[in-house]
């Protein structure tokens, strides 16, 4: 089976005036990868997402995320990607059942589709006994996991992550992988940003941004050879100290 | 289409979720609906007067007797000399001083006239004028009632002739200023809260960040805007069905005209308010930014709506600049179909404008609401 | 202390570096007095007014141009039946209608009394009084022409004195009035605004946690708006001084004195509604929606508190600006000292310390 690539970007800028947030990034992401977009805070990590997922405009280059253009078809990319914000946007005083039924709505599922997607959903998270609680009651790692379902609600060929595991503990991190390994399995494709090098780990196949462009691009098994350490970490130091 | 209907579900949800805000919504203006228009006039009463009389004739005590009588003047004491008086007036006991000579009396019936000194605390000057008249009135009634006492006693010379003014005050006979006043504070506690509540709305989600999350989905921008607006669209028809209702029970304020027809141009008002308050949240980053710039344009088009001050009173300038007040034709609509009982053509020249206002407004707003940036 | 002022430092700098907010914490005042100072009066002037003249005689041909020549009036129409007075009033444009009796003069001379009709829109109670008024005495004085040749006895001379404001300028109402609102609402408003967002943000537990005292913290994020707001007095009297004309009569360092007291009230105030909200947007609301029409029309600013049903006199009694339009009209404009003033500034502190004792204990009841 050939593997067709999702994400197509040749050369994506992104320019504020005077500063290169985004210079000239080129790379692609094959279906049912696990992407892991990695780079330091302020390394334009986010900037570059935020072109992908067609709510910024960029200022040079060309991309194409799930077949469309991100120039002219912005509108067609969401209809086919889910996203995942550093902030797990959820609505704090709409309950978790009433938080997936909204976004459903959104997403344009018939309401037969949102309810039996509700309810396995509650089933699978466990969440049965909190499903009429206000989210803003919950813990975070309840909400982070909650926020990923609803992005993956309308089943989309691509589901952006950014910074996804921020302030959770250890546990919650393993499980939200898990989620995230059951939901590649399935075909879908993961695009995920963190500074967490140890993240990294756990992704086919990585890219490390530093100040605008994409030092290096591989799967991490490859990266650590080539800088011949032991960790994605060392790896990161090493490129940073290469940099200067 | 169905989208919307999400959207509007989950606004009317978190409004009426949120416990703190339900009775500011809509306790709090109908309470001062009901409170401040009692407050409202411009009516001059219990004027703190009081008086010096160095005559002590029964001329003077009558005309002291006249003030007493009179239900604008309240006579609260009588002073000894002038200094004392204004002592008094300095520290606010006193409003209005009568100051009665020593040969008041004498000079009128030995030398047909005689002078009084009247002193009237002008800091608010629209009240002194207003005050003025009133004992103007007063010592008018009084010279007439003595002069014909005592021609009685002359030979007539040859009749003066008499002007008779008749008032007749249309709309509201009694001169009950709160028939004025309740619709007018209606159409304000309406248009605060719509705007107030549309303004902060969209930032509030900026600030949070759902509406980035919002975004990213497939949702067409207009759809979302009419989500988000409508609830207080209802929000604010609401309110001035419970204003209009109270109106009529409490202060029986009159509803010449057809309310059908009040509320048809108040459905196209409050586009007019809502489309102001996503303006001012494409603007702003906070909410207490988008909160300030509604307060700035909610003052000043309060203080230029012809509400407190009429609008003919002001320069040329100032009126023209008032053609550009929405809230300045949701009062004289208001006005006019409640009080005047006036129809649909009368009104037309305020709607075509509010229509305008309205369309251009929203354009203005949906255009920069930007999904994308 | 270096601490405190180093937080203090901070609160500056939110303020100074929300631009937007900051140009509408100062053009606010400005906006208003100009306002009120050039736009807003309830005098009238050029009033559209129609003549219905079923006589068309010397005496009313000339009373009609005597209304014309006036200042405050403009004859727009003339109408020619009884039927047309209702059209143009609901039209709106037309304020009043003189409807002279038919045979005018002929009565005046017969009879020796002539009628005249003075009908008015009186939606608005107060302008309709005024016009009637100011033709009434129009009328009356043709009415004395008239009677030149007559002795008239028995004269009275009323000799009126207006003091303290001998020109009747309304600018001695509203800068006094304006300067009272703005500090109320700017120093309750955001104090509220800006203690809660810390709360929402999740930043005031990390103050709270710091090695600034709970006192401190709040002291510091109100003492930069004691600063703001007293710029903003500052230029509203200013612009008063200047644009206005507006003489001060009395010690403006008193003046600036009891503007600080009335600061802190207002400051006071905006702690406790923080107090009693969890979020910014309800803070926001209580501050502007409680407090604003409430300020306006019961401190005395537009509209006499003399003049309002008793009840409300009493409710007048605890909004705090009603003390200080007095203050200040007192200061400003009738040039009188602490002397006169102590009853009001005495209030003024108490509720400051009643507003402060109440915001501490329901702090306190919330840590528990």
């Amino acid at each position: 089976m050939k593997e067709e690539n999702v994400i197509i970007s040749k050369g994506l800028t992104k320019r504020f005036g005077g500063f290169t947030a985004v210079d000239a990034i080129t790379f692609e992401v094959k279906k049912g990868e696990i992407f892991g977009f990695l780079g330091a805070n302020g390394a334009g990590k986010t900037t570059a997402m935020k072109m992908l997922i067609g709510i910024s405009n960029p200022t040079g280059g060309e991309a194409m995320v799930a077949g469309f253009d991100v120039h002219t078809q912005q509108d067609a990319i969401k209809k086919n990607i889910g996203y995942m914000s550093q902030k797990f946007a959820l609505y704090d005083d709409l309950t978790v059942a009433e938080n997936i039924t909204f976004y459903g709505g959104i997403y344009g599922l018939s309401r037969k589709q949102i309810r039996e997607k509700r309810t396995k959903l509650i089933e699978t998270l466990g969440l049965g006994e909190i499903a009429h609680q206000l989210v803003g009651s919950l813990p975070l790692g309840w909400k982070q996991k909650l926020a990923f379902s609803v992005a993956m609600l309308h089943d989309p060929q691509i589901v952006f992550l950014d910074e996804p595991t921020g302030g959770v503990d250890p546990i919650t991190r393993r499980q939200f992988w898990e989620m995230i390994y059951k939901a590649a399995d399935e075909g879908t494709t993961i695009f995920v940003t963190t500074h967490y090098m140890d993240e990294a780990e756990y992704c086919h196949r990585v890219s490390i941004m530093v100040a605008g462009k994409i030092e290096a691009l591989d799967t991490p098994k490859k990266l650590k050879e080539q800088f011949e350490v032991s960790s994605m970490n060392d790896v990161f130091l090493r490129l940073a100290r290469n940099i200067e | 289409m169905k989208v919307i209907g999400y959207i509007i579900q989950k606004e009317f949800k978190q409004i009426f979720r949120n416990k703190g805000m339900l009775p500011i919504i809509f306790v709090l203006p109908l309470l001062q609906l009901l409170i401040l228009s009692n407050a409202a006039t411009y009516e001059v009463k219990n004027i703190l007067f009081a008086y010096i009389d160095e005559d002590r004739s029964a001329s003077s005590r009558e005309l002291i007797e006249k003030f007493n009588a009179s239900e604008y003047f309240d006579v609260k004491a009588s002073y000894v000399n002038y200094k004392q008086a204004s002592e008094a007036m300095l520290k606010g006991e006193v409003s209005v001083l009568l100051h009665i000579p020593q040969d008041f009396e004498r000079n009128l019936v030995r030398y047909k006239k005689t002078d009084l000194s009247i002193t009237i605390d002008a800091i608010d000057g629209a009240a002194a004028g207003v005050e003025s008249g009133y004992i103007n009135q007063i010592i008018q009634g009084f010279n007439k009632k003595i002069r014909l006492e005592l021609l009685s006693f002359s030979n007539g010379n040859s009749k003066p002739v008499r002007i008779e003014t008749i008032p007749s005050f249309w709309y509201n006979t009694t001169l009950d200023y709160k028939t004025f006043m309740v619709p007018g504070i209606l159409v304000l506690l309406v248009t605060m809260i719509t705007l107030f509540l549309s303004g902060m709305n969209i930032v509030r989600e900026k600030e949070i960040g759902t509406l980035e999350q919002i975004n990213v989905t497939p949702i067409r921008k207009g759809e979302f805007i009419i989500g988000k607006l409508f609830p207080f669209w209802v929000i604010g028809m609401g309110l001035l069905t419970i204003g209009l209702i109270l109106a009529k029970l409490i202060f029986n304020t009159p509803m010449l005209g057809s309310i059908g027809l009040l509320y048809f141009y108040t459905s196209f008002y409050l586009l007019v308010i809502l489309g102001m308050g996503l303006l001012i949240s494409n603007y702003t980053d906070t909410q207490q930014q988008a909160m300030f710039i509604a307060w700035f344009f909610v003052v000043i088009f309060i203080l230029m709506s012809g509400l407190f001050t009429p609008i003919e009173s002001m320069p040329k300038w100032a009126q023209w600049f008032t053609e550009l007040n929405p809230i300045k034709y949701f009062v004289e609509v208001v006005r006019m179909v409640m009080l005047k009982g006036a129809g649909f053509t009368d009104i037309l020249p305020q709607l075509i404008k509010t229509l305008a206002y309205a369309f251009v407004l929203n354009v203005l707003a949906v255009w920069s609401y930007k999904k994308v940036s | 202390m270096k601490r405190f002022l180093g937080f203090v430092r901070k609160e500056f700098y939110h303020i100074f570096r929300d631009k937007r907010s900051l140009f509408i914490l100062f053009g606010m005042p400005v906006a208003q007095i100009l306002l009120f100072g050039f736009a807003i009066t309830n005098e009238i002037n050029n009033v559209d007014i129609a003549v219905l003249n079923q006589s068309k005689d010397v005496n009313t041909q000339e009373i009609t141009q005597k209304i014309d020549a006036s200042k405050y009036f403009t004859i727009k129409r003339f109408l020619t039946s009884e039927k047309e007075i209702e059209e143009a009033f609901k039209k709106g444009d037309i304020k009043a209608v003189i409807n002279f009796e038919k045979d005018f003069s002929e009565h005046l001379i017969k009879e020796g009394q002539g009628s005249i009709q003075i009908l008015t829109d009186a939606t608005d109670p107060n302008t309709a009084s005024a016009i009637t008024n100011y033709i009434s005495s129009i009328i009356q004085s043709y009415q004395q022409q008239q009677n030149q040749g007559v002795q008239m006895d028995y004269q009275i001379h009323p000799e009126v004195r207006m003091v303290y404001n001998p020109e009747l300028k309304s600018v001695f109402m509203f800068v006094p009035g304006v300067m009272t609102i703005i500090l109320m609402l700017v120093s309750a408003m955001m104090t509220s605004i800006s203690i809660t967002r810390e709360k929402e943000l999740g930043t005031m537990e990390i103050l709270l946690v710091s090695p600034l005292s709970s006192f401190q913290v709040i002291v510091g994020k109100v003492v930069p708006y004691i600063f703001l707001s007293m710029i903003n007095a500052a230029i509203i009297i200013f612009l008063g001084i200047t644009v206005f004309k507006m003489p001060i009569a009395g010690n403006l360092i008193l003046l600036g004195l009891e503007s600080v007291l009335f600061i802190i009230t207002s400051l006071a105030l905006g702690i406790l509604i923080s107090t009693m909200v969890k979020t910014q947007q309800t803070a926001m609301m209580i501050s502007l929606m409680g407090l604003m029409l409430p300020v306006i029309l019961l401190s005395g600013f537009i509209f006499p508190i003399s003049s309002m049903p008793a009840p409300l006199q009493v409710i007048s009694n605890i909004v705090p600006a009603k003390w200080f339009i007095t203050i200040a009209k007192g200061i400003m404009l009738k040039g009188v000292g602490l002397g006169y003033l102590w009853k009001e500034t005495l209030i003024l502190i108490g509720m400051t310390v009643f507003f402060i004792a109440l915001s501490i204990k329901k702090y306190k009841i919330r840590l528990e």
